[in-house]
């Protein structure tokens, strides 16, 4: 029994910022399952997220591409439910747009885990919550989806789907007392920035994770994080597009 | 990038791979291909021990959860990563604390273990290693083996102060020990000069749980060696409250004439004022204690671009008196000017091959760093030291040659032979194995 009474199932477990949500969450007394691929990884997190708060921790396979298992998958976090269900996605990958370019088969795949995946599991947990008549979503959008652009549009257009779809869902939703947060972050530090040379700071995973829960536990419909990328997205947003389209950006 | 150790003389050019789970660990090291490759934790040794100058290292970051702690055995296992702070933090509160701890918050159970540190408190407690109950040690040749007393002894022993260069600890268990509170009760009291601090050390080293002396490094004479000897005992409860201190940072490096004779010997005379005459007792947080400088973020820009040197020796018991006399004379007739002298007693020998303790005294010095007649001074202090039996911090050097490193370590050979055992490749190597010449 977790101490709130709640349950946060994090999808895309093995990503620094579920893992700092995880503990946010956690701490603040709520049970939690951890979803992603690497079970073995995920089970050295469980393992310290039951150390530092002694709250209850279940390790669950998701693999976004496999549309097949998903209903399975929902069936065992229903299972695990100790209270009211909330969900935090952050899965997603993200290949080189040059690599993408000579190979059709990354943005496959770029698609069916950030996009295709991602709707997927919401619409089968869409109606769990509802009959719950409250709960909270959270996703991990990108200020990617804002606009194309030339290094990064494959996974930006991933995105792009991705937040549309978190805009009906929210107003789906919100009729049953259920929040849907998108989260736009610009870069942050893990593995998918690792050793690039940014022109822009990377925003810390923890930092990121408390941010979210603040936004998550307000409600909030749609935030950039840190704050500057809004002022920077909404300016890239109006440039026209014959302009736009040379920018090598 | 680049990366520095915390003395910031040296410097090195690495790539770095920042792995978040043992799989990425395995992977990075199976990714050095022609290469060599060191761990980099925290960052807190101040020589090149932890670096590897146009090569590559695995940054341990990521890599700081804890896996289980048993709470009738004590075994806390953990990542490598996993920093004295975060033990602190977490475990502090539930009434359990690491048994040994070094100076610093920010100092990785990893390099816990691959310095074998030690800290106020060897005199019973030993050092780091004495603790450690198995590694999971992913080997050069890509293998994964649990080394502990009874498994593979000698590669237990290597890794133990062994300087990373014996593979990548992916997981560490070490026993914990219980605590009462969060507070140490300490007391303070002036040491006119070098003798009266020895004394004062014979009289409490089998008493106190935690001593430590702040030596004057710049007074002379009739004042050679005065300082402040402080004893400490672990509190009952209740713990104090009291509210985390605000941490500063040094924001720039401090200009190159901020530390000079003058401002350094103010700051000594205040600090050695700050005691009264008849000492003093105190009720201190833990952390407090054990971590004075962590409250001023990057403390080691105070000394400015040029970066300082750390010199710590320990000399035996018997050779102690007369070792340190020569080692404070010839630093205050010396150009160099040491800010900060710490002194402490150690009650045993380390276990590892390369292990720093032996029975009897260490002192710690910092040097700014100015130009070769930093570095003369410091292999005359490794001559004394060696004259008297006594050895060099490996985990903070930057000046020794091979040949006083043979010198201090007589266990060098077999530790050498476990590395042709386990890295018959030198897949691992760091600025300073290559420096010491630990391979040939």
């Amino acid at each position: 029994m977790s101490t709130s009474g709640s349950t946060w199932l994090v999808l895309g477990a093995t990503s620094p910022v579920s893992r700092a949500f995880a503990l946010v969450a956690g701490e603040h007394g709520a049970g939690v399952v951890l979803a992603g691929r690497d079970t073995e990884a995920l089970e050295a997190t469980a393992a310290d997220l039951k150390v530092r708060t002694g709250e209850p921790v279940h390790v669950l396979r998701l693999d976004a591409e496999e549309i097949a298992k998903h209903d399975k998958f929902v069936e065992d976090c229903l299972a695990l439910r100790d209270g009211t269900l909330n969900v935090f996605l952050a899965f997603g990958v993200m290949p080189d747009q040059e690599a993408i370019d000579s190979n059709f088969d990354l943005a496959f795949r770029t698609m069916n885990v950030n996009y295709v995946g991602a709707v997927s599991i919401l619409s089968r947990l869409a109606p769990i919550l509802e009959e719950q008549q409250g709960g909270r979503i959270i996703v991990l959008g990108s200020t990617a989806g804002d606009r194309g652009r030339l290094k990064n549009y494959v996974y930006g257009s991933s995105k792009a789907g991705l937040h549309t779809y978190l805009q009906g869902l929210r107003a789906r939703l919100s009729r049953s007392g259920v929040s849907v947060t998108t989260v736009k972050p610009g870069f942050v530090d893990t593995s998918m920035t690792w050793g690039q040379s940014l022109k822009l700071p990377a925003a810390n995973p923890q930092r990121l994770a408390q941010a979210c829960w603040r936004l998550a536990e307000k409600g909030a419909d749609v935030a950039y994080y840190p704050w500057f990328w809004k002022p920077i997205m909404t300016l890239i947003k109006l440039i026209p597009e014959r302009v736009a389209k040379r920018v090598r950006f | 990038m680049e990366i520095t150790g915390w003395g910031r003389t040296r410097r090195a050019q690495v790539l770095a791979a920042r792995p978040e789970s043992a799989q990425e660990v395995l992977a990075a090291l199976a990714d050095v291909g022609d290469n060599t490759v060191i761990v980099h934790a925290g960052g807190r040794s101040y020589g090149d021990v932890a670096l590897n100058d146009g090569g590559k290292v695995v940054l341990t970051g990521r890599l700081n959860r804890f896996l289980d702690f048993n709470e009738e055995t004590l075994d806390l296992v953990c990542e490598p990563g996993v920093t004295f702070g975060d033990v602190l933090e977490v475990f502090g509160p539930r009434g359990y604390l690491f048994p040994v701890s070094p100076g610093t918050a920010y100092t990785t159970i990893g390099g816990a273990v691959a310095s074998d540190l030690h800290g106020k408190n060897h005199e019973f407690a030993g050092s780091f290693g004495n603790h450690v109950q198995w590694m999971d040690l992913a080997l050069p040749s890509g293998e994964v083996c649990r080394v502990s007393r009874t498994n593979d002894p000698e590669l237990f022993t290597a890794t133990i102060g062994g300087l990373g260069l014996t593979g990548f600890m992916l997981r560490v268990c070490f026993r914990m020990m219980r605590v009462p509170s969060t507070d140490m009760i300490v007391q303070e009291r002036r040491a006119p000069d070098l003798d009266a601090f020895i004394t004062a050390f014979e009289a409490h080293r089998q008493e106190a749980t935690y001593s430590v002396g702040w030596i004057d490094g710049l007074a002379r004479s009739g004042r050679l060696g005065r300082g402040i000897i402080e004893t400490g005992e672990l509190a009952e409860p209740p713990s104090d409250d009291r509210k985390e201190r605000r941490h500063l940072a040094v924001p720039f490096d401090f200009p190159k004439r901020a530390l000079n004779r003058t401002t350094v010997g103010w700051f000594n005379t205040l600090y050695y004022r700050r005691v009264p005459q008849g000492g003093r007792t105190r009720r201190v947080p833990i952390g407090r204690y054990l971590y004075p400088l962590d409250s001023v973020l990057r403390w080691n820009r105070v000394y400015g671009r040029q970066g300082f040197h750390q010199f710590q020796c320990v000399l035996p018991n018997e050779a102690a008196p007369h070792g340190l006399h020569s080692i404070l004379k010839t630093v205050v007739e010396s150009k160099a000017m040491p800010f900060l002298g710490v002194i402490k007693t150690f009650g045993s020998d380390g276990l590892g091959y390369l292990s720093f303790p032996l029975r009897g005294y260490t002192l710690a010095l910092d040097f700014p760093h100015k130009d070769e007649d930093t570095i003369r001074v410091l292999r005359t202090l490794h001559e004394i030291t060696a004259e008297h039996g006594g050895r060099v911090y490996l985990a903070k050097d930057s000046a020794l040659t091979p040949e006083m490193f043979r010198r201090m370590y007589p266990r060098h050979g077999d530790y050498r032979s476990v590395l042709e055992r386990v890295d018959p490749n030198q897949l691992f190597s760091s600025d300073l194995s290559r420096r010491l010449r630990i391979r040939e």
